[in-house]
């Protein structure tokens, strides 16, 4: 059965149609891609998946359960997290700090025991550091942890931030732009941290604009225009179909209305 | 090394409260000494609300008023001790707190400062119209909780202002000591993870409003805590404690030290209660020089005075 089910999904913004009847399903340790031309609704669904949006229209099922609409951290309790296409960084605390936010729902306990710096809270801090350092490890950031994370490059807080969300122990992940802004080495980095991370189960869901990776990382590949869905697939097909490639090379499309084209 | 921090913080703190009276010509100097204890502890309460977790409180005075009146009413109407009645107020500005940051705080943007700063004028309002309670304008009397008696069938002969200097740096202590526990607490990273960004806390499953709700609660008790000490060691109140421009002292203190740092607070809170003591011309234009000293460090300081010295001393130039 898939993990994240999505149907008919849709939400308006005044009178634009943002995103309109989009259905697909992500399935533990595939990679689904969701691309399209600037504007085509990718973030807009990501954040309507995520809870940030309410959707107007359609329903999302998080393993069966309905969670449409429902409040983001809530959605991280049922192992749904992401990163954001601008960065959404902690800037003023330290990169260990920022991954350590990621483990709030392990490390968080009675608020008193906190006031307090019981010895119950400094064993919970201590239980998660571990995880948080080999997390920075992975990303290759451990040796930046005790720097102010304003302080970091780019491409680095890219990453800092899949670190932040995998401290969340996702069953899906959802990345929107991971590679964005990242050079080729970087790209081939988080590349093979994307693989890696699905071959190990976890459900990815994927926007980005970097066509190499996506063709090469895909299992599934959903592609939007003006807020619908016009193909899916996996990457051969869609990288063959006419309205994905007349969505991205601006052909128009045959299905003008003779009668108006001159108006 | 957080924990160090802490720790060095706090033995500063300790040894300034500790040492300073040596340099005290009079006696006099250990009530300026307890009055800027009082104001660092509200102030500390506020680096919790709005250093840490970001939120604005334009009313914190309110509760200083509920702490103070507290200490004043419950025990010529309850018979309660005035240590007792101190809870008492602390619980009721808990409460409250709650009841009005609960609806706010699910909002964004500065709602809460614009409902704090109707509590606040409400509060005040209260005070001094209520003069059947609490006498008006004029204030009331604040019994004697028999504390300076104690200490002395103890052996051990305390003035008033000694005392109060002890106590409210005491307490300062303490308050300090939560409020750094709480900074490198899975509690306080989520309060200054919802101020880096609200959406990406959330997606790491913090609950926002709760935090800033945990946030407002707690620096309200604060603030309670040192109108009821500011009640005791005066014996008298004044509606004064609850007005709006004592909230503003608060923020400005607190936005002059520096608004994250505990220490930074203390200082501000120093500096600003010292100021119309040493120049007395200023008491007249008190108003005027909170204006100026927060244009002044918005413009020229804007992290607050000692994260700005701090920075310079470990030389980076950011």
């Amino acid at each position: 059965m898939s993990l994240l089910e999505v149907s008919g999904l849709g939400i308006s913004f005044g009178g634009l149609r943002a995103v309109e009847d989009v259905s697909f399903s992500v399935s533990p340790g595939e990679i689904v891609s969701v691309i399209g031309p600037n504007g085509a609704g990718k973030t807009t669904l990501f954040n309507m998946i995520s809870g940030v949006y309410r959707p107007g229209r359609g329903s999302v099922r998080l393993n069966g359960q309905d969670v449409t609409a429902t409040a983001p951290h809530l959605l991280a309790r049922m192992g749904l997290s992401r990163t954001f296409q601008n960065l959404q960084i902690f800037q003023e605390m330290t990169v260990l700090d920022n991954v350590l936010a990621g483990y709030h729902l392990t490390e968080r306990g009675p608020v008193w025991a906190d006031l307090l710096a019981l010895p119950s809270m400094r064993r919970r801090a201590a239980e998660v550091r571990c995880g948080a350092r080999d997390l920075l490890a992975r990303v290759r950031l451990d040796k930046a942890a005790e720097q102010e994370a304003g302080s970091l490059s780019y491409g680095a807080l890219k990453r800092l931030e899949i670190a932040r969300a995998l401290a969340l122990g996702p069953k899906i992940l959802l990345l929107d732009e991971p590679a964005a802004g990242c050079n080729a080495v970087e790209t081939e980095e988080i590349d093979h941290l994307i693989a890696e991370l699905a071959a190990s189960g976890i459900a990815i869901l994927l926007v980005e604009h970097d066509m190499k990776l996506v063709m090469r990382i895909s299992s599934h590949i959903v592609v939007l225009d003006h807020g619908q869905k016009i193909a899916e697939g996996d990457p051969a097909t869609v990288s063959r179909n006419p309205a994905v490639i007349a969505a991205y090379l601006g052909t128009d499309a045959p299905t003008e209305d003779p009668a108006h084209a001159d108006g | 090394m957080t924990r160090r921090m802490k720790w060095i913080q706090l033995g500063v703190l300790a040894a300034l409260i500790v040492l300073l009276p040596l340099l005290f010509p009079s006696g006099y100097y250990y009530r300026v000494g307890a009055l800027i204890f009082v104001n660092a502890l509200s102030v500390v309460g506020l680096v919790i609300l709005i250093g840490y977790a970001g939120q604005i409180s334009l009313g914190h005075a309110g509760f200083a008023g509920i702490g103070a009146y507290a200490c004043a009413l419950a025990p010529e109407h309850l018979g309660l001790h005035p240590g007792l009645a101190v809870l008492l107020g602390a619980g009721i500005s808990g409460v409250m707190a709650l009841l009005i940051g609960r609806p706010i705080l699910r909002l964004k943007g500065y709602y809460l400062a614009v409902a704090t700063l109707g509590f606040g004028i409400l509060v005040s309002m209260v005070l001094t119209n209520e003069r059947a309670l609490t006498g008006g304008p004029d204030g009331m009397v604040v019994a004697d909780p028999g504390l300076r008696d104690l200490l002395r069938d103890l052996g051990l002969r305390l003035s008033g202002g000694e005392l109060w200097y002890g106590v409210s740096g005491l307490v300062l202590l303490v308050g300090a000591w939560i409020a750094l526990n709480l900074l490198d607490s899975p509690t306080g990273r989520a309060m200054r993870a919802l101020h880096g960004s609200e959406v990406a806390a959330a997606t790491v499953g913090i609950d926002v409003a709760a935090q800033k709700l945990r946030a407002f609660v707690i620096s309200a008790v604060y603030a309670s805590v040192a109108g009821s000490l500011l009640a005791l060691q005066n014996q008298y109140v004044t509606p004064d404690v609850a007005g709006f421009l004592h909230s503003v002292e608060m923020v400005t203190m607190a936005v002059l030290g520096g608004v994250g740092s505990v220490l930074g607070a203390t200082l501000g809170a120093a500096i600003l209660t010292l100021l119309p003591q040493v120049l007395t011309v200023f008491a007249e234009y008190e108003q005027l020089v909170l204006g100026a000293v927060m244009i002044g460090v918005m413009i020229f300081l804007p992290q607050g005075l000692l994260p700005s010295i701090a920075r310079r001393l470990r030389g980076t130039s950011e």
